[in-house]
């Protein structure tokens, strides 16, 4: 079972976090602090797997991190899961997340925490691994994001003017209108006298 | 009122905050507006003020105002209204509030909605934080949703159930109709929470256990099926088709046939199939083949998988991917108990992980190297054991030291190369050994009788070289109290025989006892070597001196720490009770010393005069009475492995009257912080107290707190003083409160 999901930059800043199993709000807070204290002393090419902090259920459970350029993610799990297997989970997430947010940085995350928190609920649902098929996961995303358009009314029209736009299939328009070389026969018209 | 500003607006704000207190600030202005906006029962706009309450709740700010709003939002008709209600339930909400169980009612209805994103979220939520109460109400919703045809429906109910299986054990009879053709399905999202929920059911009972056996063929038809089936691009990850699904399929294998011959038989062929084929050249595949050796390891295979299991392992280790070499250490720690044999195969590439530079993979090679030492290889291992220790962190020292003591114990092939190990042990890691070694090794030495001359100038030796690490030293004089007469007589066999003289010994032995890197407890063995050597030794005289000198000092401690002793009970840990260790040996001071003073009447002039002696005699309480019968024993064989709890021992130097300095020493594990020394005095004296050097006392006897006292006595009386400490000992307050009747009269008069 997946006890926690974090994601954090490198200054320990929290840009996403989920438990899946019930702490006070101080202990959340203390959890990601630890954590971000346990990830951050770890040198670039040592092993991904760390025993988790006296918070989280100690040496109990197992902190899987990976680090992306300014963020860590960390998926807390206990011993009923495949280490190497979580490892490639979060590869899927990663790559889930780039998919939909095109080239997924850190300001995408901080911006749209929300998506991302319904994305992670099509991947991991109470501790346990749901679906790992990327495009399966895209799909059902997509098509709940559109009932929530579908719904915004008013205040979504603009959101749906670029979207619509985006979507229009345009015919390519021609750059040059080269009608080639016509031969246009002008006729012998007598002259008016 | 003008709207709510949309979270992205927020977030925006917020990061132009440039300190906590900003931040902190505008935040609070947020949900101020938030609360109001709540207050006016806003539908249009809670779910944009629910967003923002739970981005501040990511952030750490109290937001649990906002959990009533979330139920509202679930009441909702609108999908984004549910989706962030939702949401908001899964991150404020769980069991311990009563508002919970509101949303029974709103679940129930979302479950059988028409569409099925809201049925999807009603299970989500469910699964992540249905409290007991509610899955007993909504068990038969999941139960119905188990056996639709929809897949995205039927993978979250899967998953439901097991979570509701988690928290009511006794509805999993419920799901068991529901369970019959799971395995059919062809969605693998559907397979794979599926074979999570089977899993589940196995493990928490026996009998769903002996029921779900005869899926064993089915799941290896799957598992064949995914192998075979070539490249399939919606399940391939790096090749390998559905990996996830595979290692789950493997698992439940794992479970399924564990002490079952019948299913690990109609196993056999696929695992050795899965253990061969797998491309092992990126992460999926090794978590493949992982899975796959696991399972192997723990049914009833027959022998040859299993070697190729270990052999699998030990492939690992060479890997260049460091979280493969950690987990397949993990594994071969787990299965050497089992298969010590096949292990062994793989030693030297184990020992090899030694010298990796990541320290989670060199403590589980550690570990592993010192389950793998055996008769036969006791002295390579030993050569490499030896080496990890030199150059490894501080934090592997202690449990390797151990380890290796342990394994000399066990395998030593010789004595003379037991005593080596030891020497070498101690010379490099000697601040490190556990304390209770040194009694152990005084144990072994004391044995090894033919031994005793090469030990003890060996020890002797290294002391010269070194006398900053205590065990090593406490050891040393030890032997030389012992042996020092076999020292000095040059007999040794083993090696060429050193010239020492007499003088020399007593040299080193009182440089121990000056010097400041000696404990107490070091100064304790030293003291009675010394004088153990007044029997072995002919310069009786400079051994007197230096008795003389230090036994006073002994004495006023020992008598201080009897007045200790009679105030406070012997079980009350934390106050100034000195360890019966040193209590022995100050007792042992004073035996010897009595024993001297029967010899030699004028050393009763070097203790100072009457004072002291009848001090002893009066105040002597049972207890070492009882242990001065043990002490004559104590004499020729120290057993000191009696030690009892350790704490802060106390002792007071005279250099000259009226200065006293007090010096405070630890010997427990753990600093103790905020020291504190008072005292009083009677009213005719008067009493400065200068500065402490520090007001911690280090742990583990590593430095200690010095205080100056300045003593006026006009009236030249008896000097009384009443001692006051307090401190903080692993967190708790301690306050201990003592009476000094014994000073020397040199220090008053």
């Amino acid at each position: 079972m997946i006890k926690a999901i974090l994601i954090f930059n490198n200054h320990g800043k929290p840009r996403l976090s989920k438990f899946y199993e019930h702490y006070s709000e101080d202990t959340e807070q203390q959890i990601i602090r630890e954590t971000f204290h346990l990830v951050s002393k770890r040198d670039e090419n040592v092993c991904n797997f760390l025993e988790g902090g006296m918070l989280i259920g100690g040496s109990e459970n197992k902190l899987i991190y990976r680090h992306y350029a300014t963020l860590y993610f960390v998926f807390c799990v206990d011993s009923s899961e495949s280490g190497l297997g979580i490892l490639d989970l979060i590869q899927v997430f990663v790559e889930t997340l780039d998919k939909c947010f095109e080239n997924v940085c850190e300001l995408d995350l901080i911006f749209h925490v929300d998506k991302v928190h319904n994305i992670l609920a099509e991947m991991v649902m109470g501790g346990m691994v749901l679906e790992t098929n990327m495009n399966e996961i895209i799909t059902q995303v997509d098509a709940q994001n559109k009932m929530e358009k579908s719904e915004a009314g008013i205040a979504g029209a603009p959101a749906r003017a670029v979207s619509a736009v985006k979507n229009m299939n345009l015919p390519e328009m021609p750059r040059n209108i080269n009608i080639g070389d016509i031969s246009i026969k002008v006729p012998n018209l007598p002259s008016f006298k | 009122m003008p709207a709510p500003i949309r979270l992205r607006e927020l977030i925006r704000t917020i990061r132009t905050a440039r300190t906590q207190a900003e931040e902190r600030e505008m935040i609070q202005k947020e949900c101020a507006a938030i609360r109001s906006s709540f207050r006016e029962e806003d539908n249009t706009y809670r779910c944009r003020n629910v967003a923002k309450l739970l981005y501040m709740h990511m952030l750490g700010y109290p937001a649990h105002f906002g959990q009533l709003e979330c139920l509202k939002l679930i009441a909702s008709q609108k999908f984004t209204d549910k989706r962030i209600g939702y949401l908001g339930a899964m991150l404020l909400l769980d069991e311990r509030q009563d508002v919970h169980l509101l949303m029974t009612n709103c679940i129930k209805n979302d479950l059988n909605h028409s569409t099925q994103y809201v049925q999807g979220l009603a299970l989500c939520t469910l699964g992540c934080m249905g409290s007991s109460e509610m899955c007993r109400d909504l068990a038969g919703e999941v139960e119905k949703l188990l056996k639709t045809s929809n897949s995205y429906l039927r993978k979250k109910a899967a998953l439901c159930a097991v979570h509701v299986i988690r928290k009511v054990p006794e509805l999993m009879e419920m799901f068991l109709p529901a369970t019959k053709n799971l395995l059919s399905e062809k969605n693998h999202g559907v397979l794979h929470t599926s074979v999570v929920l089977l899993t589940e059911m196995c493990e928490r009972s026996p009998d769903m256990l002996l029921h779900f056996r005869k899926l064993v063929p089915q799941l290896v038809r799957i598992l064949k099926n995914l192998i075979m089936s070539g490249y399939s691009p919606e399940h391939d990850v790096s090749g390998i088709s559905d990996p996830f699904l595979q290692v789950r399929i493997l698992r439940l294998l794992r479970i399924l046939g564990r002490s079952d011959d019948d299913s690990s038989e109609a196993m056999n062929d696929i695992l050795a199939q899965v253990a061969t084929n797998t491309e092992t050249s990126k992460n999926v595949g090794n978590a493949i083949l992982y899975e796959t050796v696991l399972t192997i390891m723990d049914i009833k295979s027959e022998s040859g998988l299993r070697v190729l299991a270990i052999n699998i392992l030990g492939r690992f280790l060479l890997n260049n991917d460091k979280n493969i070499r950690y987990v397949a250490l993990t594994s071969l720690l787990k299965t050497v108990q089992t298969d010590h044999n096949a292990v062994q195969r793989h030693r030297s590439t184990i020992v090899d992980c030694l010298k990796d530079l990541d320290v989670s993979i060199k403590r589980r090679a550690m570990e592993l190297s010192f389950a793998l030492v055996n008769g036969n290889n006791i002295r390579g291992m030993m050569k490499e054991l030896l080496y990890f220790l030199d150059s490894c962190d501080p934090e592997f020292k202690a449990d390797c030291a151990s380890g290796v003591f342990l394994a000399a114990e066990k395998y030593a092939p010789s004595k003379r190369w037991h005593i080596d190990t030891i020497m070498r042990v101690l010379t490099t890691a000697g601040s490190y050994v556990r304390d209770d070694s040194v009694p152990n090794l005084i144990q072994l030495i004391t044995n090894s009788v033919e031994m005793h001359a090469y030990t003890v100038q060996r020890l002797y030796k290294a002391l010269l070289d070194d006398i900053s690490q205590q065990p090593l030293v406490q050891v040393s004089s030890w032997c030389i109290g012992e042996y020092g007469d076999l020292l000095v007589s040059g007999q040794c066999e083993e090696e060429e025989p050193i010239q020492v003289t007499e003088d020399e010994v007593l040299d080193v032995l009182e440089g121990l006892l000056v010097s400041n890197l000696s404990t107490p407890v070091t100064r304790g063995y030293s003291l009675t070597a010394i004088m153990k050597l007044s029997t072995r030794f002919s310069s009786v005289n400079r051994i007197k001196k230096v008795v003389s000198i230090y036994g006073s000092i002994c004495l006023q401690m020992y008598s201080y720490s009897l007045q200790v002793q009679s105030t406070h009970p012997p079980c009350f840990t934390g106050s100034i009770y000195t360890s019966s260790l040193f209590y022995r040996f100050n007792l042992h001071v004073l035996y010897y010393l009595v024993s001297l003073l029967f010899q030699a009447n004028d050393l009763l002039d070097l203790l100072g005069g009457n004072d002291v002696v009848p001090v002893i005699q009066t105040t002597l309480p049972t207890k070492p009475a009882s242990a001065g019968g043990e002490l004559l024993d104590l004499l020729g064989d120290l057993s000191l492995s009696s030690r009892t709890s350790l704490s802060l021992f106390l002792s007071f130097s005279f250099s000259h009257s009226p200065v006293i300095t007090i010096h405070a020493t630890n010997t427990t594990e753990a600093d103790m912080t905020e020291f504190v020394f008072q005292a009083a005095v009677p009213k005719t004296f008067q009493l400065q107290l200068l500065s402490p050097s520090s007001n911690i006392v280090p742990a583990l006897n590593q430095g200690s707190v010095t205080q100056v006292i300045r003593v006026l006595n006009p009236q030249k009386q008896q000097l009384r003083m009443r001692v006051k400490l307090t401190y903080t000992h692993k967190g708790s307050p301690i306050q201990d409160l003592a009476e000094v009747n014994n000073f020397p009269p040199q220090s008053w008069q």
